[in-house]
């Protein structure tokens, strides 16, 4: 049985990257008065939902498509939550 | 000679990469769509600068996966020659035909500016009018052209020679002044471990029309030429 997921990817720059953009948020939130901030890093967040057979296929594609273009591997990393979405059994009514 | 210049949504350097190899070099040059699937009646493919596909994602993220770029992958696999130009730069190391990544510039700001580069080696068709250790001027006009790859992948760079072009001073001094945007070791173009493939953040069509005021950038075509005479003579 088919179901649907919903995927939330977050991609990182390697630690071995320098982040300006970090940097400069770092630099305004200091201004703000947040003397209290560490390092920032920012990285990409992205959602996603596909239909597959179960987790372990949803999680295996999701995988892969983060290797082939959703991250780069040279400079990123990345990491993704799965989450089973409900689905509507059809002639039910959705309300 | 005959030159393909690859036109993907969002590029804007291709007519002036069209205007050097049709108009000034007078060589056979033809544009080509990102959805086309056949270049084998290229010699030469060149990714021109600008903003494919907006950049979005990653700069030269989604250009990859392009019927051209497929393509391009067969033509540089038979040993011909491919140069990415900026943007084309960003394509090439996206694709992974080239090592290492481009990132945004250590100051962040998009840099628009003529800098002195050093031409590193010149046993090769893109260098070969160039001098060893040359100090040239070419543009360089880019947010995210700051040269990233690991340790292990810089000692490999190193080791093989394929590091072509360096940011230096006037007199070809590398130092971190020089560097505009925090490339590791001041890299302004490598080249493939085999030598066809080149990206350079400077922009060599740029400097190459006297109208223009410099023309540092001509002599890399006019190498690419006198290397197909050469080419061409040894087969007759």
């Amino acid at each position: 049985m088919t179901q649907i997921y919903q995927a939330k990817i977050y991609v990182t720059l390697r630690p071995s990257v320098l982040d300006p953009a970090g940097t400069a948020v770092q630099t305004g939130l200091k201004q703000l008065g947040n003397d209290n901030i560490g390092s920032i890093r920012i990285g990409k967040y992205i959602e996603l939902t596909l239909v597959a057979d179960d987790e372990s296929t949803a999680s295996q594609q999701v995988d892969r498509m983060c290797d082939q273009l959703l991250a780069n591997p040279v400079i990123e990393n990345y990491r993704f939550d799965l989450q089973l979405m409900p689905t509507v059994v059809a002639g039910e009514d959705p309300r | 000679m005959k030159f393909g210049v690859l036109i993907f949504p969002g590029s804007n350097c291709d007519r002036d990469v069209a205007l050097v190899t049709r108009d000034l070099l007078k060589q056979p040059t033809r544009m080509v769509w990102h959805q086309e699937t056949d270049l084998s009646d290229l010699d030469v493919v060149i990714i021109p600068g600008g903003f494919s596909y907006g950049d979005y994602l990653r700069c030269g993220a989604i250009s990859r996966f392009s019927p051209a770029m497929q393509a391009t992958l067969t033509h540089a696999q038979q040993g011909k020659l491919v140069l990415g130009i900026c943007n084309g730069f960003q394509v090439l190391t996206e694709s992974g035909m080239l090592p290492g990544a481009l990132v945004r510039n250590r100051e962040l700001h998009f840099i628009c500016d003529r800098l002195s580069i050093r031409v590193e080696r010149t046993d090769l068709p893109w260098t070969q009018a160039y001098q060893p250790q040359q100090v040239i001027t070419l543009p360089i006009a880019h947010g995210e052209g700051c040269y990233y790859a690991d340790q292990t992948t810089l000692k490999a760079l190193q080791a093989n020679r394929q590091i072509l072009f360096r940011y230096c001073n006037s007199s070809g001094e590398i130092d971190t002044v020089s560097n505009p945007n925090g490339s590791v070791e001041n890299i302004a173009g490598i080249c493939n471990l085999q030598g066809n493939v080149v990206g350079m953040m400077p922009h060599p069509e740029r400097a190459s029309d006297p109208t223009l005021g410099y023309t540092d950038g001509l002599q890399l075509f006019q190498g690419l030429l006198a290397s197909s005479a050469v080419q061409q003579a040894a087969v007759a």
